[in-house]
């Protein structure tokens, strides 16, 4: 069961001279990642009437999500944005399997999620690269986990490194590593699972504007070139409108399905493009409301303490 | 290399004072030994090989006792930590048998052995368990939750995440424990040897006692502080800063 990149033998990645000019544009073919994402069919992932809520130490259960409802389309770029606290993180580890929701079901491909799957791979927001791994054992270590053979392993984990640009840094440690190049081991060793939905939660929070714009470019291109499903959590309204096809905004405590709103605007687009502000304009209007609601609760909760 | 300088110094100085004392005759030489006295002692120890025997006889006790214990405490501290209600059992337990020190095991020990080579190791694998024990079990609750949550997030899981993610992850929590537990061990080792004829530093140091003999007990004190303090300081200092330096804890 593999999933080749959307174009093996493409130029771009097998030329050479990409080392040294990591961030060159390359052409991609992003009207064929519109089709693929727009075809009808059964969604790639639902999430339906999914609630959670857990015992807190002083007081009443907590609901952290209640009610969520999401449809996602084979090759969809879905962004999901909130205030802290809206459980946007807790949304994505229940899609990952890595912890159980209270009521509701996730299916992918029809079928209802039970624990953790390498057809779902969740980026974390502090990322969990293994330290006492070099840059490529690390990439390597989920199709070893699965039993890929060892010069298949080896030939992927080229593939992949080549695709993130970071081909010369196979046997380094990851601490040698800047933020961003972090940022991009963590995701080739996701993509090198060849999982069908990729699960990012925050992953450029923590980096500066220049290398997130890199990043912002090399994830639309690496997504369009291996047709991907993508849910990605940000609190950047703007980011969302840079890189998804459609925004689902939650609302503060308990998190639920606010609003959702299409992204039509033509690809490749940039974060300081009018129509991109124009639009995030349009969902902080919707966002300021719930990041109101999130500082009276905390200003409230101080008050009583 | 001013370091190095002021280790020199310091000790020339201390060693200035000692000689000075001893020069002055405040104290006779059976309570006060003289720093060439202990020089000659420790000389002719190693010259007549008996502080080799006693190093060898010392460090055999330690190979076998603290290796058992290293074992022991791996799979006991593990055990408790993977497990809620064995953490708040045994995990208590062992919290407060820590609290008592390693010679009390010692009259239970000659009760059960008699005056032999296992009294002893029993000693010292009392005295270490414990410590490697509990740092194991407070190094592996220590973890951070991400590194087993990615584990499980790329498919490992099972006896694979313990060897593959828990185990490697641990590791310079692990190193620390067996540290702490090699100190333990040392103290009670010495402390185990006092008790009869058993050849090792221990007795060696109880010799000097009954011999009257001061420079013998001050130079063995100065062996035993060597040794703890080559293996502690060169051994597992290194082991603990490379794991660090690679782990990415420490700046390099």
């Amino acid at each position: 069961m593999t999933y080749p990149l959307r174009k093996p033998g493409q130029a771009t990645l097998s030329d050479h001279r990409a080392a040294h000019r990591p961030f060159a544009s390359h052409k991609v073919d992003f009207a064929a990642a519109a089709v693929l994402e727009r075809s009808p069919g059964i969604p790639k992932l639902s999430v339906r009437d999914v609630s959670l809520s857990y015992a807190t130490n002083s007081g009443p259960r907590l609901t952290a999500l209640k009610n969520i409802n999401l449809q996602v389309q084979p090759g969809e770029f879905l962004c999901v944005v909130g205030p802290s606290g809206c459980g946007k993180s807790t949304l994505l580890h229940l899609i990952a399997g890595l912890h159980q929701q209270t009521s509701g079901e996730v299916l992918v491909d029809n079928a209802p999620v039970q624990g953790p799957g390498t057809d779902r791979i969740l980026i974390f927001q502090e990322l969990g690269l293994f330290p006492w791994l070099t840059v490529a054992q690390n990439v390597e270590f989920g199709m070893r986990m699965k039993g890929v053979s060892k010069s298949d392993r080896q030939a992927r984990v080229r593939d992949y490194l080549r695709l993130v640009h970071l081909q010369q840094f196979s046997d380094s440690y990851t601490h040698q590593l800047s933020g961003g190049m972090r940022q991009r081991v963590a995701l080739a060793r996701a993509l090198a699972t060849e999982p069908d939905v990729l699960l990012m939660d925050e992953p450029f929070a923590a980096l500066d504007a220049q290398t997130r714009d890199m990043l912002h470019d090399e994830l639309e291109r690496i997504w369009a070139e291996t047709g991907r499903t993508i849910i990605f959590v940000t609190h950047n309204v703007r980011e969302a409108v840079r890189l998804g096809d459609r925004i689902v905004l939650l609302t503060f405590r308990p998190g639920q399905v606010k609003r959702e709103y299409e992204v039509d605007l033509q690809r490749p687009r940039h974060l300081e493009d009018v129509r991109v502000a124009g639009k995030a304009r349009e969902i902080l209007d919707d966002l300021r409301e719930e990041i109101n609601k999130s500082l009276e609760e905390e200003y409230g909760l101080e008050a009583n303490a | 290399m001013k370091r190095t300088l002021r280790y020199i110094l310091f000790y020339s100085a201390l060693i200035g004072v000692w000689a000075l004392l001893a020069k002055l005759h405040v104290w006779p030489p059976y309570i006060f030994p003289t720093p060439w006295g202990v020089a000659e002692t420790l000389w002719a120890g190693f010259a007549d090989h008996s502080f080799w025997i006693a190093i060898g006889v010392s460090m055999k006790r330690m190979l076998i006792g603290y290796g058992i214990s290293v074992v022991l405490g791996l799979i006991l501290g593990l055990g408790v930590a993977s497990n809620k209600f064995l953490e708040d059992t045994v995990g208590g337990l062992l919290v407060s048998l820590q609290s008592l020190p390693s010679i009390c095991w010692l009259p239970i020990a000659v009760l059960w052995f008699g005056l032999t080579e296992k009294a002893i190791l029993f000693v010292v694998i009392m005295g270490s368990l414990l410590s490697v024990t509990i740092s194991m079990e407070t190094g592996r609750k220590q973890l951070p939750k991400i590194y087993s949550m990615a584990g499980r997030n790329l498919g490992a899981r099972g006896l694979r995440l313990f060897l593959h993610v828990t185990l490697p992850a641990s590791l310079p929590y692990i190193v620390t424990g067996l540290k702490q537990g090699w100190a333990f061990a040392w103290r009670s080792l010495i402390s185990g040897e006092m008790i009869f004829v058993s050849l090792g530093l221990g007795q060696l140091l109880m010799m000097g006692r009954d011999l009257n003999d001061m420079s013998q007990v001050v130079a063995v004190m100065i062996l035993i502080i060597a040794l703890g303090y080559l293996v502690d300081g060169l051994i597992f200092k290194t082991i603990e800063s490379r794991l660090q330096q690679r782990w990415g804890l420490a700046t390099a």
